[in-house]
């Protein structure tokens, strides 16, 4: 098994011949570390979730999962990787049962059933384990699409944009179960607008301009303050 | 421009300038008449045409699984040239038909598995044109696959129709007729690879043109 | 090794299963290869009789034109929630998801096929019952061969721009000889007097294509689908 404990970016960047989508990030997570990217859309924080999540190669810079590199561990590495893309990566035809139990296969997963069944009493959703995903609302889609995500046990959990759509309960229960990952320690990279809502969850926060990291603000304040400064000071 | 190249286009430019009295001094043939003196141009352009297809599959088969970032821009450059010489080899050979055959197009083996093989290169330029960002991987995906269908395009067509007078004439051309051909095959072949390498020239500038821009942007 | 076909099962499965419950692309696929099938007649059917040997190459370029048409939609599919991303991110062995693709498609083309085939027969009194078995076979390699290079191109198209109109621009020159062996095989079994020699050398032709262009797509997925 190719386990690892700290993802490292170090001076990734992805262009398209001239249209840079990123440039230079460097940050470092260790197991149990939430990292927040944050940004104005387009800044590039679906591209990095893509290339850590090795669906898009680099152009420049390296990602490191402990000692692994992406192109030299491939499938093995794969497997301790889960992903919420914004499009949420469920067949709408599906149930969320049919769902789950189709990923927990394609992971190779022993008991792929029970681990279904366990994972839409999490989302609370048991009652509708049978119903077709194309009938939930987005906030229930979401929460089958992240259990769809951990399904399979990942060291490294991206997120693309988990909070849209989500009511206060729903954002706060989505909050609980990453703090959850977390204590089991796995390293959570998340991009999000919603400020609010993970002020405080993140440990470590990239905030990204134009594919960009720009630098953190000194100043202690919410992170709505620092985002705000953050921004204006480039 | 490299003097390798500056040479290659300076004797080619001389050769054509010199093609048509070389071809002139062919003997006549009595069937054909004067139009049969097409066939020195023609030929020649079919040959660059498959040798173009083939660098370009050869080239992509190396971008695709070498990785090799040289390689993209020497298919890309094949990839035209073949489009080039397969449109002169196309329109001169109806000219040739009009004569031999009595009609502008005949569905001939030989024509058409030709136009067959065009049409998969227009459509790799295509890809490449209208295929928005990563569609350098797609289009050598293309050009290996088109040049992998080569033997059977022909092998269909061939069984479907044919009429073309056989490439085993060549050897058994007449001294006199076989110098002019060989000429211009020369001429032929020194303006591809001048041309090969110009393109392929201009596509690393631009890669490395986009490079610089994309540091200084950094910068 | 039985990871691949445990892979390519599951896809297939799942495939089907979206499939039988919603039937957008059987329905949609199959309609439209009756109304190619009508429209070939307003212009092959001449005082109420069909022009001779059209039928074979109505059947083939129906069963292209559906084909793309269901190619298209099925890869739709799978990028509406970006379903293929999550497919290439599992561990599991890409080639095996193409080979799930393409079983896919195979089913859904064969099932088009047995309606398609009756209906040329009745239209253009062809005689479909005359070779039943060379027919099929002709049908069968001939559809793997379209369907084995038009997976591989609709799965790779997914991330470029102007991909509907891509799909017959690439995919149409490169089967041209499925094309050719499809219709020539298929006219020779259909003609006043059946040629089963002829049908033999292309069914043979079709079987060396599928051989050759199968492995190349398998091969080639990989790096095809890595950006």
């Amino acid at each position: 098994m190719s386990d690892f404990d700290t993802v490292s970016a170090d001076g990734v960047g992805r262009h398209y011949g001239r249209r840079r989508a990123l440039t230079n990030i460097s940050f470092t997570a260790r197991a149990g570390d939430i990292v927040g990217l944050l940004g104005h859309n387009g800044a590039g924080k679906s591209t990095l979730l893509s290339i850590l999540g090795t669906l898009l190669a680099a152009s420049t810079g390296v990602v490191r999962y402990g000692g692994l590199t992406s192109d030299a561990a491939g499938a093995s590495l794969r497997a301790r990787i889960g992903m919420l893309g914004h499009d949420l990566f469920l067949y709408p035809e599906l149930s969320a049962r049919e769902n789950l139990v189709f990923f927990g296969r394609l992971y190779d997963m022993p008991e792929a059933a029970r681990a279904a069944d366990a994972a839409l009493e999490r989302a609370g959703l048991a009652a509708r384990a049978d119903d077709l995903v194309s009938s939930f609302s987005r906030g229930m889609r979401q929460r089958v699409a992240l259990e769809r995500a951990l399904l399979h046990g990942p060291r490294l959990l991206l997120l693309d944009e988990p909070f849209t759509g989500l009511d206060q309960a729903s954002a706060a229960a989505l909050v609980g179960r990453l703090r959850e990952e977390q204590a089991r320690g796995v390293v959570t990279v998340l991009a999000t607008h919603d400020l609010d809502v993970v002020d405080g969850l993140l440990n470590e926060v990239v905030f990204l301009q134009g594919g960009k990291r720009v630098a953190a603000p000194a100043s202690a304040g919410t992170l709505r303050d620092r985002y705000r400064e953050a921004m204006h000071a480039s | 421009m490299t003097t390798a190249v500056k040479a290659q286009l300076g004797i080619a430019a001389l050769m054509f300038a010199a093609s048509p009295w070389v071809i002139n001094a062919a003997p006549h043939e009595a069937t054909m008449g004067l139009v049969y003196k097409i066939y020195f141009y023609h030929m020649p352009s079919a040959w660059m045409f498959m040798l173009g297809a083939i660098v370009a599959g050869v080239a992509s088969a190396r971008f695709l699984f070498a990785k090799r970032q040289a390689s993209d821009a020497t298919a890309v450059a094949a990839a035209e040239l073949a489009v080039v010489f397969g449109l002169l080899a196309l329109v001169t050979g109806p000219l040739w038909a009009r004569k031999a055959w009595g009609v502008w197009w005949v569905w001939d083996a030989r024509l058409t598995s030709s136009l067959m093989l065009f049409l998969i290169f227009v459509a790799y330029l295509l890809l490449r044109q209208f295929g928005g960002p990563g569609s350098e991987k797609l289009s050598a995906g293309l050009a290996l696959f088109g040049m992998a269908n080569v033997p059977f395009i022909y092998v269909s067509v061939n069984y479907w129709r044919t009429l073309h007078p056989k490439t085993s004439v060549v050897p058994t051309l007449p001294v006199a007729m076989g110098i002019p051909l060989w000429f211009c095959v020369c001429a032929f072949l020194l303006l591809f690879l001048a041309l090969l390498s110009l393109r392929a020239t201009l596509e690393t500038h631009r890669a490395r043109i986009d490079s610089l821009y994309l540091s200084h942007d950094e910068a | 090794m039985s990871a691949f076909f445990r892979v390519a099962a599951l896809v297939v499965r799942k495939d089907l299963t979206v499939e039988v419950r919603s039937l957008e692309v059987v329905s949609t696929t199959l309609f439209f290869a009756v109304t190619v099938v009508l429209i070939f007649a307003f212009g092959f059917v001449k005082e109420g009789v069909p022009m001779d040997g059209v039928a074979a190459a109505i059947l083939w370029i129906t069963v292209a034109f559906s084909g793309t048409l269901a190619l298209g939609r099925t890869f739709e599919r799978e990028r509406q929630a970006d379903t293929l991303r999550a497919l290439m991110l599992a561990p599991a062995d890409r080639p095996a998801l193409y080979a799930g693709k393409l079983v896919g498609m195979l089913l859904l083309m064969a099932l088009v096929e047995l309606i398609l085939v009756p209906l040329v027969g009745l239209l253009f009194q062809a005689p479909i019952f005359r070779a039943p078995l060379r027919l099929a076979g002709l049908l069968a390699a001939g559809t793997l061969g379209f369907a084995a290079i038009g997976t591989l191109f609709a799965a790779m198209l997914v991330r470029a721009r102007s991909r509907d109109v891509l799909l017959p621009v690439l995919l149409y020159p490169m089967t041209v000889p499925v094309m050719i062996a499809g219709v020539r095989g298929t006219a020779a079994l259909f003609q006043p007097q059946p040629d089963a020699g002829m049908a033999q050398f292309w069914f043979a032709l079709l079987v060396f294509f599928d051989v050759v262009f199968v492995t190349l797509a398998l091969w080639t997925f990989e790096p095809l689908m890595t950006d």
